[in-house]
């Protein structure tokens, strides 16, 4: 077996995955969970709708 | 000052202001399921042929009024209820602003009392859709706004009180599983808000006569962008619910906390596009919208219930085996608490979600065969399986639960209350599957009479179309009156309930704080990471082998009904 030397705190300072960090941050998620939707529903549709051809 | 009182059953934390929130929201909510179950008992007696109560002016006023006060006001004001207890109570940490609590309830109060004034005023029979060109009073408009603007707060209050529990270290590593569900319906209902807010602001003006003109199929687009996504923010709370309630009727923990999240996170990235099956028969939307919108975002959310539909039973089939219930493939599910209406309100919630609410929204979903039924009864049928017996039976089930934990008060009628889940789920189960076969055949929804007598160009439904729409309503009517039931016992409670606390008075019942001396000076102590999983523990579906029996099941009736709508679809639609 071998040993890694670990420095005092290091147990303290686990690294955090990414898909954790995210997680844990709500103001990332909010701003994910209304871009998307923003995006490709809303915006999405409404450049469809002004695309429309005005009828003569 | 004392701020912090600890149940002394549960051990849970309320921080004062927080307490007495989620009681006026927990109330206003409860008057508003009034109001709705009352108007949609008229609603059933009028679209059941044979009784046909209400002339037609009264029942489009009545329709209306049913659906804004059940799946806004109801709906809502109980989710700010949801908010609260997910942030304040579960991080055991002080609310953020609660003045501005206040404003949140007050303006959401006033918006709904003025929305409902209107609409019985006569003068906005215009659906909770409100269609333009159909046009409300203004006052219809600018209640729903101030409803809107009032949850908004709601959901900043909710995001205040993560900053600052994670400022005050309430908890240690990870917000718990259940506010991360109510997380993810607080940035839903963000979404949801501010589609409100683009299109009911200019609508107001336009009622007012300050813009001449509002698109039609611009309204559509947007407006359904509030209209089915307020509906999402009740899945991700009643979601949440399922797994507060597993963990405190059981003791059950996640089958695996990656796993859940993930699954919120697919909320949170793709439920909300859902709302364009709404659009899907419209003309001037490009297939790829609506197909990029459905079929591929709207899916990924549908796994992600799949994950909570497999994940919350699992949990609850673990928990029991770990008690010792392991003969057979389901024991674990005959010897749970059924008569307590906490656990039975949430398993038919959580099993009619599954079976009648997600395997229907996927049909709809589906650009081809939701030709078969789109704008007909089977639509009321899909989101009454979602919202009522989804949703509803699950807020009825932590409102059992909190009526002792939070109100301090005894139910009334324990005998009654052990029968109301079945009462309530069964009247709206039939209700549900007969819309649905009534949909099928093409029964139109809204429309007020089925015979359309007097109409310029007549149609014949089949007989068997009056005899579904009858069975429905008589289902209706069960449900109705099981709904009358949980508000007998649940208000009865708060006001006739033995006093577990001698100071739960009426006041208190209402929204008042309990006397000064049940509440502490002292923080309550830190909530501490979840405890690591026992060895052995796994996270595969086979720990949980009744679930996943139960799973399969649930996909062999998808697989099966998804057949026969295109084999539907290929009979009624014939292109050769």
């Amino acid at each position: 077996m071998t040993e890694t030397s670990k420095k005092p705190g290091e147990d303290q300072e686990e690294r955090i995955p990414a898909m954790q960090s995210l997680l844990d941050n709500p103001f990332l998620l909010l701003f994910i969970g209304v871009a998307m939707p923003t995006v490709f529903y809303i915006v999405w549709g409404i450049m469809e709708i002004v695309t429309i051809p005005v009828a003569p | 000052m004392a701020q912090f009182r600890t149940c002394p059953d549960t051990g849970l934390y309320f921080h004062k202001s927080a307490e007495s929130l989620i009681k006026a929201n927990a109330v206003a909510a409860a008057v508003a399921l009034l109001v709705a179950g009352l108007l949609g008992l008229l609603v059933v007696l009028t679209r059941w042929q044979a009784v046909h109560l209400l002339p037609a002016d009264q029942f489009y006023m009545a329709l209306t009024a049913h659906g804004i006060d059940a799946l806004i006001f109801w709906i809502i004001f109980f989710e700010m209820a949801v908010l609260y207890v997910a942030s304040s109570v579960l991080l055991r940490c002080r609310l953020a602003t609660p003045a501005w609590g206040w404003v949140q309830f007050l303006l959401m109060l006033v918006g709904a009392v003025m929305t409902n004034v209107a609409i019985f005023q006569g003068s906005s029979s215009v659906m909770m859709t409100s269609y333009v060109p159909m046009q409300a009073a203004p006052h219809f408009y600018l209640g729903l706004i101030l409803f809107a603007v009032g949850a908004l707060i709601g959901c900043f209050i909710f995001f205040g009180t993560l900053v600052v529990a994670k400022q005050e270290k309430s908890y240690e590593g990870s917000i718990p599983l259940v506010t991360f569900g109510a997380v993810t319906a607080a940035i839903i209902a963000v979404f949801t808000i501010a589609s409100g807010a683009i299109i009911l602001i200019p609508t107001f003006l336009w009622s007012i006569g300050y813009i001449a003109h509002i698109d039609a199929e611009m309204y559509r687009v947007v407006w359904w962008g509030m209209g089915h996504s307020s509906q999402q923010i009740n899945v991700a709370a009643h979601v949440a619910i399922w797994y507060l309630i597993a963990g405190l009727v059981f003791g059950a923990r996640p089958m695996s906390e990656k796993v859940s999240r993930g699954a919120y996170l697919l909320y949170i990235l793709f439920l909300q596009l859902a709302c364009a099956h709404h659009i899907l028969v419209d003309p001037g939307i490009s297939a790829e919208w609506k197909v990029f919108n459905t079929s591929y975002a709207m899916y990924l959310a549908v796994l992600a219930s799949m994950i909570h539909g497999l994940t919350v039973p699992g949990s609850i089939e673990v928990a029991q085996r770990g008690k010792g219930f392991n003969n057979g493939l389901f024991e674990w599910l005959r010897k749970a608490p059924w008569e307590n209406p906490v656990f039975s309100s949430m398993f038919i919630s959580l099993v009619t979600f599954g079976f009648l609410g997600g395997i229907t929204g996927v049909v709809m979903g589906t650009e081809q065969i939701n030709l078969i039924i789109h704008n007909t009864i089977y639509v009321p049928a899909h989101f009454h399986a979602t919202v009522v017996t989804g949703t509803t039976m699950a807020f009825m089930a932590v409102t059992y639960f909190l009526i002792p934990v939070l109100f301090r008060r005894q139910m009334i009628l324990p005998g009654l209350a052990k029968l109301q889940p079945y009462i309530f789920g069964g009247g709206m189960t039939i209700l549900v599957l007969f819309m649905l076969g009534a949909g099928t055949l093409g029964v139109s929804r809204r429309h007020w009479d089925m015979d359309f007598t007097g109409a310029a160009l007549g149609f014949d439904y089949p007989g068997m179309a009056y005899t579904l729409m009858g069975i429905g309503a008589f289902g209706g009517v069960i449900g109705v009156i099981g709904g009358g039931i949980f508000l007998l016992i649940t208000v009865g409670s708060l006001v006739f309930g033995k006093k577990l606390e001698p100071s739960a008075g009426l006041l208190q019942s209402f929204g008042f704080p309990l006397a000064a001396s049940c509440y502490t000076d002292k923080r309550p102590e830190t909530l501490p990471r979840a405890a690591p999983l026992p060895a052995g523990h796994h996270t595969s579906s086979f720990e949980a082998p009744g679930t996943f029996v139960l799973a399969l099941v649930l996909l062999v009736t998808f697989v099966v009904y998804y057949f026969i709508n295109w084999k539907y679809l290929a009979s009624v639609w014939q292109l050769s």
